[in-house]
């Protein structure tokens, strides 16, 4: 097997008191699209700002992020900045605020290969081929357009669009169609379901929602309360679920339930305070299989080649 | 059956932001026609729900039924009494309720929970001797302990601000409670407590929902009856059910098909709608619909189709479309 292009290990990010990651660890291959599935306030948003190396101020950081062999938390910050762009870029959830309002899309594009060594014209060009190729009508026309006279669908395909233009090997997306009606939704994912075929890299997406999991990647991972609980293919985590939350995770989605059910099942009690986070699992407080054990932390087991879940309960 | 709320033929515009000119000819002022011909009927103690993409008009119908803003033409019925007449404005105020899509903002930020939602009975004057066991009442009521009458707007998690938005709706026993996105900016582990809640309290109070949503999977669990809007106008309703397992419009069909699937084995490699929906300012000529549409014949273009009934109780807008 080859090196994974992204490797995280051990990876823990505080603000102040409160443990927003506590050790999470993963990897995506070339070719792979990985995703990373959670609650609010399980991590997700932290653990997008530490693959390109943008924790917010004031973050203590631990751990590894380590793209192509760097560790990009290792790197003095002129280095972490010329791996972004170059090897890792990022889709924003909110494109209306990833672009400057007061310079026009073409002149963003151009200023995002300020690396390359070529004629502004080439540049030009090949914003201009991005644009064609992520479906934006006119690329000619949007190259003089502001962003905020696009639409929403518009602006996340020129997102998509700036993120591909210096080819990274990885892609991070963060929330890419949450902002989005739901047949932009589909148009958006299809377009980087095309986009994958083409990529040579991996793709890490990093959603609430299982319908995109579903659509788009190959393997997941599943988060809670700044941990990994469970990791398996796409396949494992909807049809076999080994940790009790992922079950439950899938059995409140409305679109799973059969329709007519009076009722939709939900999981009762809260995410834990991750300023004094249980010293044990984190979910076993509204766990229905959860025991005395469960107050020290979980083995990972191991369910064939790709699956694994940290729980105690689930023994394989 | 008896009819909670009927509109007939309900148009509504907004005021354009005009030019300087505008502003002082006395002319006509210019106005976005956003609803167009609305004919519809909720059933007492029924779940409606309305669907529709971000413009389609979905917030602006809501705002009019409970005559926060102005009808420009058609009729609305509230519990068989033309809103024209005396005193019916105040009555439907009486006999509705709002659930705001953003919670925390619907909520006083300087009013405890204790007293915000025992407010309608001081803004209706109905007599309330003792203000703080109502407050305790409605909290149980929605599942929430009484501590939380002492709590500020800030101090709720998204879950408890909605339950404490429900509450308030509920306060005077409305017959019709209109609910914006009751599950927007929820967990999907949260969201189901409140469409049970919502549920429940249609089966216990007999009260009347209408759930506005673009969310395909929440409207189809909790909604016997739903109706689609593209643009202003309704192209599709029907009982949830049957417009889920048959839809007829094409818009329908492919709003359907395009909710992201979860199960990985049946994810889809085609695409099921392409291009997006127009804007009201540039409203196509003919059906509205016929830009996206992939059964649009030279008709569709000219003429715009009108909203008929189909088979029972279902009724589609579409020259081609149909059983």
């Amino acid at each position: 097997m080859t090196e994974p292009l992204l490797q995280v290990r051990d990876l823990r990010v505080a603000y102040g008191p409160v443990q927003a990651l506590r050790g999470a660890s993963l990897n995506a291959r070339a070719g792979e699209v990985v995703g990373i599935v959670g609650e609010s306030g399980c991590g997700k948003s932290t653990l997008a700002a530490a693959l390109i190396g943008l924790p917010a101020p004031g973050a203590t950081v631990s751990g590894e992020v380590r793209i192509g062999g760097d560790d990009l938390l290792a790197l003095p910050e002129p280095a972490r900045r010329r791996l972004r762009g170059e090897r890792v870029a990022m889709i924003f959830q909110d494109p209306m605020t990833a672009f400057n309002p007061v310079l026009t899309l073409g002149d963003q594009l151009i200023d995002f290969q300020h690396r390359l060594a070529e004629p502004r014209a080439a540049k030009r060009g090949r914003a201009r081929a991005m644009l064609a190729r992520v479906g934006l009508p006119d690329p000619d026309l949007a190259l003089h357009r502001y962003v905020h006279e696009l639409s929403g669908g518009m602006r996340q395909r020129a997102a998509i669009a700036a993120a591909l233009l210096m080819r990274p090997p990885l892609l991070v997306a963060d929330e890419p169609t949450t902002a989005l009606d739901v047949t932009m939704e589909a148009q958006i994912l299809h377009l980087l379901r095309e986009l994958r075929g083409e990529h040579q890299g991996a793709i890490v997406i990093i959603t609430h929602h299982l319908g995109v999991v579903g659509e788009l990647c190959d393997r997941v991972y599943v988060m809670y309360a700044g941990e990994v609980v469970e990791e398996g293919t796409v396949e494992e985590i909807y049809h076999t679920p080994r940790h009790p939350y992922t079950r439950a995770l899938i059995a409140c989605d409305p679109a799973h339930v059969a329709q007519g059910q009076g009722h939709l099942p939900t999981i009762p009690g809260r995410v834990p305070d991750l300023a004094a986070p249980p010293a044990g699992c984190a979910f076993a407080a509204r766990c229905p299989l959860a025991s005395a054990r469960c107050a020290t932390p979980p083995p990972r087991h191991r369910f064939g080649p790709t699956q694994v879940a940290a729980c105690y309960a689930v023994a394989p | 059956m008896t009819a909670l709320y009927e509109l007939s033929g309900l148009s509504a515009d907004l005021p354009l932001p005009g030019d300087l000119l505008t502003a002082l000819l006395p002319m006509r002022k210019p106005r976005l026609n956003v609803l167009q011909d609305i004919t519809l009927t909720l059933r007492k103690g029924e779940t409606f729900g309305l669907v529709g993409e971000s413009g389609s008009g979905k917030t602006t119908l809501a705002r009019v039924m409970l005559g926060l803003a102005p009808a420009s033409m058609g009729e609305r019925r509230f519990q068989g009494e033309p809103l024209s007449a005396p005193g019916a404005m105040a009555r439907l105020r009486r006999g509705t309720a709002m659930m705001f899509q953003d919670p925390v903002a619907s909520l006083s930020p300087r009013m405890r929970v204790g007293e915000a939602i025992t407010e309608p009975f001081a803004i209706h004057r109905e007599g309330l001797p003792d203000r703080r066991a109502m407050a305790i009442e409605l909290l149980a009521r929605v599942g929430l302990p009484p501590a939380i009458a002492a709590r500020y707007p800030h101090e709720l998690s998204g879950g408890q601000a909605r339950r404490v938005c429900t509450a308030r709706a509920l306060a005077l026993n409305p017959a019709l409670v209109i609910a914006d996105e009751p599950t927007a900016g929820l967990d999907v582990s949260i969201q189901g407590e409140i469409l049970n809640l919502m549920s429940d309290l249609k089966d216990e109070r007999g009260v009347g929902f209408l759930i506005i949503s673009h969310n395909l999977s929440v409207i189809r669990h909790t909604a016997e009856r739903i109706a689609i809007l593209y643009l202003g106008r309704l192209v599709e309703t029907g009982p949830t059910a049957e417009v889920f397992a048959q839809p007829f419009h094409p818009y329908t069909a492919s709003l359907i098909a395009s909710e992201p699937n979860p199960d990985p084995r049946r994810r889809r490699a085609d695409l099921a709608i392409r291009g997006e929906i127009p804007s009201l300012l540039r409203r196509p000529k003919g059906c509205e619909f016929h830009t996206r549409c992939p059964l649009a014949a030279p008709q569709c273009r000219t003429l715009a189709p009108t909203l008929r009934e189909v088979a029972p109780g279902r009724s589609l807008r579409c020259h081609l479309a149909g059983p």
